[in-house]
């Protein structure tokens, strides 16, 4: 199945996030280690860039205001598919 | 708060309908060793732990639970979405049809609704964080009874992901344990 340049830029941003998170729970119990910290900082660069990139392209990620509505004339966030109907 | 972000964890794409095998995942969903309780449990315990990594982690563990909640819902539809009468018929599922058609529901895919009663949040650190890691272990064994019982590679592949996140979370689980005995101990000689 080919994939569309929507779901590759969600699997760059699902392969940053994933590392993040690791390091989030890793730095909860180790909250001293830096070198970790500094690997975090760096992948919460990465997620922002391309967040920002696919926000600009498909509308909000994140509800609430937590992502922008690129289209001046229509509601982005209520576009299909939604995760649970990826396929 | 939460907020909520437009995307899976992890994809789950699968294609072919599949009741037999949705009422068997339906168990992490909203059974007792499922993503609902895990999620509930540490999100409830968090409140009165005595130390800034025992918050973190409960909040952070508790966060990703859901996040894992929604991946297994959506496994669980896709696998009943377009589901003919008779596959549901053989799959033994009739009883998933007459209550909910093809509809994704927490409780198990024998009908056992889900209930608090599965979970603990007894306000003693160290005995509720024990309880933590058996429940990561217990879904660890649900993980893989799951996957025995799969043979569809989109089927395995995320279940064989979440599974290896019940492994990291015991891991932390543990070290977040060690760390409250230390915080025991040291109140005991001050």
């Amino acid at each position: 199945m080919r994939k569309d340049q929507r779901e590759m830029i969600l699997d760059r941003i699902r392969a940053y996030e994933f590392a993040a998170a690791e390091l989030n729970l890793y730095l909860d119990s180790h909250p001293g280690d830096k070198r970790a910290i500094n690997d975090f900082n760096t992948f919460v660069k990465q997620i922002e860039a391309l967040k920002k990139e696919y926000e600009r392209l498909y509308g909000p990620l994140l509800n609430f205001g937590f992502g922008p509505n690129a289209d001046q004339n229509r509601w982005q966030w209520i576009d299909d598919p939604w995760p649970w109907e990826s396929y | 708060m939460w907020i909520y972000e437009k995307k899976l964890q992890y994809p789950v794409k699968i294609k072919r309908p599949n009741p037999k095998m949705a009422a068997a995942i339906l168990s992490q969903y909203g059974g007792p060793d499922g993503e609902l309780a895990a999620s509930l449990r540490y999100l409830s315990q968090r409140h009165h732990m005595p130390i800034p990594e025992a918050k973190g982690m409960l909040n952070d563990i508790g966060t990703e639970e859901l996040a894992h909640f929604e991946m297994v819902g959506a496994m669980v539809h896709q696998l009943m979405k377009g589901a003919s009468i008779e596959e549901i018929k053989a799959a033994g599922a009739e009883s998933w049809y007459t209550d909910h058609d093809r509809a994704t529901w927490p409780g198990t895919g024998t009908g056992v609704p889900f209930t608090a009663a599965y979970i603990m949040s007894k306000g003693d650190p160290i005995a509720d964080l024990t309880e933590d890691l058996a429940a990561e272990q217990k879904a660890r064994a649900t993980y893989e009874h799951l996957i025995d019982l799969a043979d569809d590679p989109d089927v395995i592949d995320p279940l064989r992901w979440l599974r290896e996140r019940e492994v990291v979370h015991f891991q932390r689980f543990g070290e977040i344990l060690n760390k409250l005995y230390e915080w025991k101990d040291s109140k005991k000689y001050y």
